[in-house]
């Protein structure tokens, strides 16, 4: 008589596992680089409670934003800055409604020598190299460019200054000594929530708030995955994720 | 079509990059692809895998390798550091030696093509008449050279000037010193300025096809080969 026992709880499981994969969804997301570490530990949590599949791909959001207006297959967009997902809503590739804030940037100022204090080192102007994402493209180097001019160190760096194509080169040029200090975004910098010996965290005044916006896309209108993953985002959960990974998450800086 | 003068700085640093690393180049690649071409040694392959490396790897690759082998703890960095002249990387110096790593099999294969297709009667008949070494290489050797050197030449500059992945790995964007046309371009890309993007695009564009169609006329048979070398 086990067999009937052991029959109808495999059925049921059986049953529902099927139930649930066939809610299960996909859902295809194009990171801005410099929010791709705290966006899979967000993904992971919000896939192992929904068995929603997230597909990640990461870039800079310049060549995202390119690939999604000639068609790429993203559903749910999350930039670097603003401008790129205010862009996609007015060409018709995004919906107005779905952008908000999902994290604003930090700027730390790091030295490569250890023990040196950073905020020292830029002021006595003793260093050769200092590493800044480009302004022209990047937001954390315009953030770079105006905390400087805020300091009153903008022109007396110029010869120092040493630019990265984005805040990932700027941090690369650090990391490997070659630039003696870098502005670059806290979140690369931070470990376990605090911040390394002798780096300097720029106050928010000294800047234009770095601002990442994200948006869902046209492809992703009618997927309920990409909403509820949307949803998660917005969540006081994801915000304290947000935050250990170095940025701000509060909706009252929107 | 319109140049900024930052345009103007880059195409201007450009020629400049390209016309130093190329006279290196040959300085460097004719006397090493002779002696590719003539040795017995059994580390011939291994110098001829070593030299050829630049043509498979991503530019990114040996960007990233100079970054860290030029940086103050890399080695390159730390002899460049004890002799007094700094480090190299974020310095027009640097990507010259970049450079000239990174175009090194364009220049080398060509002449060494050339001069293993000159084979030995030449040479044998050359030191019957009594010719010295240096003598059969300067009068038989680089005159039957001569279209591989001139590949070598016309490679050597135009791969330069295109020059991107490791430039943007080593450069650190500094106008006049580093920040080379290509940069340039993938900054106003970047940045949705298409405009500037073309121009100076077209630019390049129009350079190569010209520099390449003049070695064609030139030279009709001089064909870039990384094949097998006649014996």
């Amino acid at each position: 008589m086990r067999r009937p026992r052991y029959t109808l709880p495999a059925l049921l499981l059986a049953l529902s596992l099927a139930a649930i994969r066939a809610q299960a969804g996909e859902v295809a997301v194009a990171v801005a680089a410099n929010f791709s570490a705290p966006f899979h530990a967000i993904s992971g949590i919000f896939s192992a409670r929904t068995g929603h599949t997230v597909k990640i791909s990461t870039g800079s959001s310049g060549k995202l934003f390119a690939q999604i207006q000639h068609g790429a297959p993203f559903e749910l967009f999350l930039s670097a800055d603003t401008s790129k997902p205010e862009a996609l809503v007015s060409s018709g590739h995004a919906a107005a409604d779905s952008r908000f804030t999902y994290a604003v940037g930090r700027l730390a100022l790091f030295s490569a020598r250890r023990g040196t204090s950073a905020r020292a080192l830029l002021e006595s102007g003793r260093f050769t190299h200092l590493a800044i994402a480009n302004p022209r493209l990047a937001p954390y180097g315009r953030a770079a460019e105006e905390s400087l001019q805020a300091l009153g160190k903008w022109e007396a760096v110029q010869g120092q200054l040493v630019v990265g194509e984005n805040i990932a080169q700027a941090w690369q040029f650090v990391a490997t000594g070659n630039a003696e200090l870098g502005l670059i975004a806290l979140s690369q910098v931070i470990d376990k929530g605090s911040l390394p010996e002798g780096a300097w965290l720029v106050p928010r005044e000294l800047h234009t708030p770095i601002r990442q916006e994200l948006v869902l896309l046209a492809r992703g209108q009618d997927n309920l995955a990409a909403r509820e993953l949307l949803d998660f985002l917005r969540s006081p959960e994801a915000a304290v994720i947000i935050r250990d990974f170095g940025y701000d998450s509060d909706p009252e800086l929107n | 079509m319109h140049f900024t003068a930052d345009d103007l700085a880059a195409i201007r640093l450009t020629l400049e990059l390209a016309t130093i690393v190329t006279a290196l180049l040959l300085l460097i690649g004719t006397p090493l692809a002779w002696w590719l071409a003539t040795t017995h040694s059994r580390l011939r392959n291994f110098v001829s895998a070593l030299v050829a490396l630049p043509l498979v790897l991503p530019p990114t690759v040996l960007g990233f390798y100079l970054l860290i082998g030029m940086g103050p703890e890399g080695p390159i960095g730390q002899l460049t550091r004890t002799l007094g002249i700094g480090t190299l990387p974020f310095t027009f110096a640097g990507l010259v030696v970049a450079s000239v790593l990174y175009s090194l099999p364009f220049v080398v294969q060509p002449i060494q093509n050339a001069m293993a297709a000159i084979g030995q009667r030449p040479l044998e008949v050359a030191a019957t008449l009594r010719a010295g070494a240096f003598d059969r290489f300067f009068s038989v050797v680089l005159p039957q050279a001569r279209p591989g050197l001139l590949t070598a030449t016309v490679l050597g500059f135009a791969h330069t000037v295109g020059e991107f992945g490791v430039v943007l790995m080593i450069g650190g964007n500094i106008p006049g010193e580093t920040r080379v046309v290509s940069v340039q371009i993938y900054d106003h890309v970047e940045a949705l300025d298409y405009a500037g993007a073309h121009a100076l695009s077209l630019a390049m564009l129009l350079f190569s096809f010209v520099v390449l169609l003049g070695m064609y006329t030139l030279h009709p048979r001089a064909v870039f080969s990384a094949g097998p070398q006649p014996r």
